[in-house]
């Protein structure tokens, strides 16, 4: 199988995220970024398909801060190309990250085979204008399946479960090339020692594809951004451990559970 | 100015979700201020006796082709886009949930409307719709305008009331025949919920561990605290993700929905995904080292430290309490 995994940056929201001086966009200054959660399950997935089914594994992200660390870590894990499209991710909406990516499975050498499967996170915490995976699919005209927990390959088509609520699950049969939006992989995203992703950083190299930034790089205009500012407020328990545990046993009577 | 507002609901398995009926209501409140007619879609073989109880809407749309049952997002997509081009309804409303995810963004790809994500308010402003989304799990809030209210919005779960879109009205039904895409991708089966060693929608005490558990064996720790209220450990993402506790055990977006008298939330930054299946707990007490993390905004007692601190200490104050 040829396996692309689309890999995003985004803001670590365990740090502090402040609105910068515009009042629209994020203040850059303090900010830190990783990986965008599901897209790590992405490449899980693909290194898991990969060792099951053979094939190769290509990670293409956009440029961002600390994006060159993630490339190697996924080399260092298994996948065997890494490609980085030097355009900033940081100014765009999901619409032109998509018309980017297009662009990229449209260019020479890289165009879709019958046995191309894309696999982006389903979703990321910035997805203000829609999900990548869908709009990647209508632009290339593929299939598409989003919030997916599992594939397993067969004949050139893949079973994918995708995730309802409660708990319910589902099974869908899609053929090749397909866009699967993954949520999470079915094992836990594999670790990798630091010393391996040096050892990577010595011997691999990051490929660059030389595309034309969008024209628009925003399809929605945002009036404003603000921090929520909270209905209410958490009465806070102070104390050393065992006094705010004395206070949470009142509230537990309080609330007649013991 | 849109001419209609169309709210696809949402069903699985011929039950509507709470989520229609939060799209419903939103629709309703804005129809009375703009005026214009709420309509509704029921799509799918299961779709007919489901159009009766949508009576929020001015005009009910049924296309009972049972192609469009669970069909991908793009045969929905399809589907909708011809209801659109018929009824000049320019005002779309989607759920923002699993069912739906990708729907939205591959209409918004077909008919070039604008699409807002994660939205929790709107706002008249004239001719204009102001759509308030969240952004980065729910620490940064961005307003965007819709100009002429046009264009698709998805609908966070949990942000609007489910019971302003219920109502007793019989709403008018038109059945309509839809273009059924010929589908890329086959419904096989479904898979059913892991049955656990218990179902955490029954508990009174919930014990929740969020990514600030750290590893495996710290879960023990929460599970201790549990067992002296004769209450069970449930988790977010994150620890589900890892393997460290089942499936059945997860609260949230892809989860459970669980209203316990007591949640206990360590460790747990309080994503909307996570928030979502656990907002109406009787109480919620957050434990969290982050003094800004979201949980506190909508806990009832929080403790700004480490979950593993407290959680042996108040495991024993339980147990002396009890006796």
């Amino acid at each position: 199988m040829n396996l692309y995994v689309l890999l995003k940056m985004v803001p670590d929201t365990v740090e502090e995220l402040n609105v910068a001086a515009d009042g629209k966009s994020l203040d850059a200054e303090f900010l830190r970024f990783k990986l965008n959660d599901p897209d790590e399950h992405a490449l899980e997935q693909a290194l898991l398909l990969k060792e099951k089914h053979g094939g190769k594994v290509t990670v293409v992200a956009l440029d961002a801060p600390e994006v060159d660390d993630v490339l190697y870590t996924a080399l260092a894990k298994g996948a065997d190309r890494a490609v980085k499209i030097p355009i900033s991710q940081a100014a765009l909406g999901t619409i032109a990250t998509a018309k980017v990516l297009t662009d990229f499975f449209r260019s020479p050498g890289r165009q879709i085979t019958p046995d191309t499967l894309l696999l982006p996170g389903s979703y990321a915490i910035d997805d203000l204008e829609g999900e990548l995976a869908p709009l990647l699919a209508a632009a290339l005209n593929l299939p598409f399946v989003g919030v997916v927990c599992g594939v397993t390959a067969a004949d050139g088509k893949v079973l994918v479960r995708k995730e309802f609520a409660g708990g319910l699950r589902a099974e869908f049969e899609v053929a090749l090339p397909a866009v699967l939006g993954i949520q999470s992989a079915e094992k836990p995203p594999r670790y990798v020692p630091v010393a391996k992703v040096r050892a990577v950083m010595k011997s691999a190299k990051i490929e660059e594809a030389d595309l034309s930034p969008p024209d628009r790089p925003m399809h929605l205009e945002i009036e404003r951004a603000y921090k929520p500012e909270a209905a209410g407020h958490a009465q806070i328990l102070e104390g050393p451990p065992e006094e705010v545990a004395d206070k949470i046993v009142e509230v537990l009577a309080k609330n007649s559970v013991i | 100015m849109s001419n209609a507002i169309l709210v696809l609901a949402e069903q699985v398995r011929g039950e509507l979700s709470d989520i229609t009926f939060e799209m419903l209501g939103a629709a309703r409140a804005l129809a009375q201020n703009t005026g214009v007619p709420v309509h509704a879609a029921v799509l799918g073989g299961e779709a007919a006796p489901l159009a009766s109880k949508l009576g929020a809407a001015d005009k009910v749309f049924v296309a009972d082709a049972p192609q469009l049952n669970l069909a991908p997002a793009d045969t929905l997509a399809a589907a909708l886009k011809a209801l659109l081009e018929r009824t000049g309804a320019g005002l779309v409303f989607l759920g923002c949930t699993n069912v739906s995810l990708g729907v939205g963004s591959i209409l918004a790809a077909r008919t070039g409307l604008p699409l807002v994500n994660f939205c929790r308010a709107l706002k008249a402003d004239g001719t204009t719709l102001v759509c308030t989304s969240q952004l980065f799990g729910g620490k940064i809030l961005a307003d965007v305008k819709l100009g002429d209210s046009r264009g698709i919005v998805c609908l966070y779960p949990g942000a609007f009331p489910v019971d302003a879109g219920k109502s007793d009205k019989s709403p008018a039904v038109e059945k309509v025949d839809l273009p059924v895409e010929p589908p890329k991708v086959t419904f096989k089966q479904y898979l059913e919920p892991e049955t656990g060693d218990v179902d955490i929608t029954k508990q009174t005490v919930l014990v929740g561990v969020g990514r600030g558990i750290q590893t495996q064996d710290n879960v023990q720790l929460a599970e201790e605290l549990a067992q002296a209220l004769g209450g069970a450990v449930c988790a977010s993402r994150p620890v589900i993700d890892q393997g460290w506790l089942p499936l059945s055990r997860q609260v949230g977006k892809s989860g459970m929905t669980v209203k316990p008298r007591v949640y206990f939330a360590f460790g747990i930054s309080g994503a909307p995904e996570h928030w979502e299946g656990m907002q109406n707990s009787q109480c919620i007490i957050a434990v969290n080292t982050d003094p800004k993390a979201p949980i506190f905004d909508g806990a009832h007692y929080g403790v700004v430290g480490d979950a593993l601190d407290l959680l042996p200490v108040l495991t024993e104050k339980v147990k002396a309490r009890k006796g």
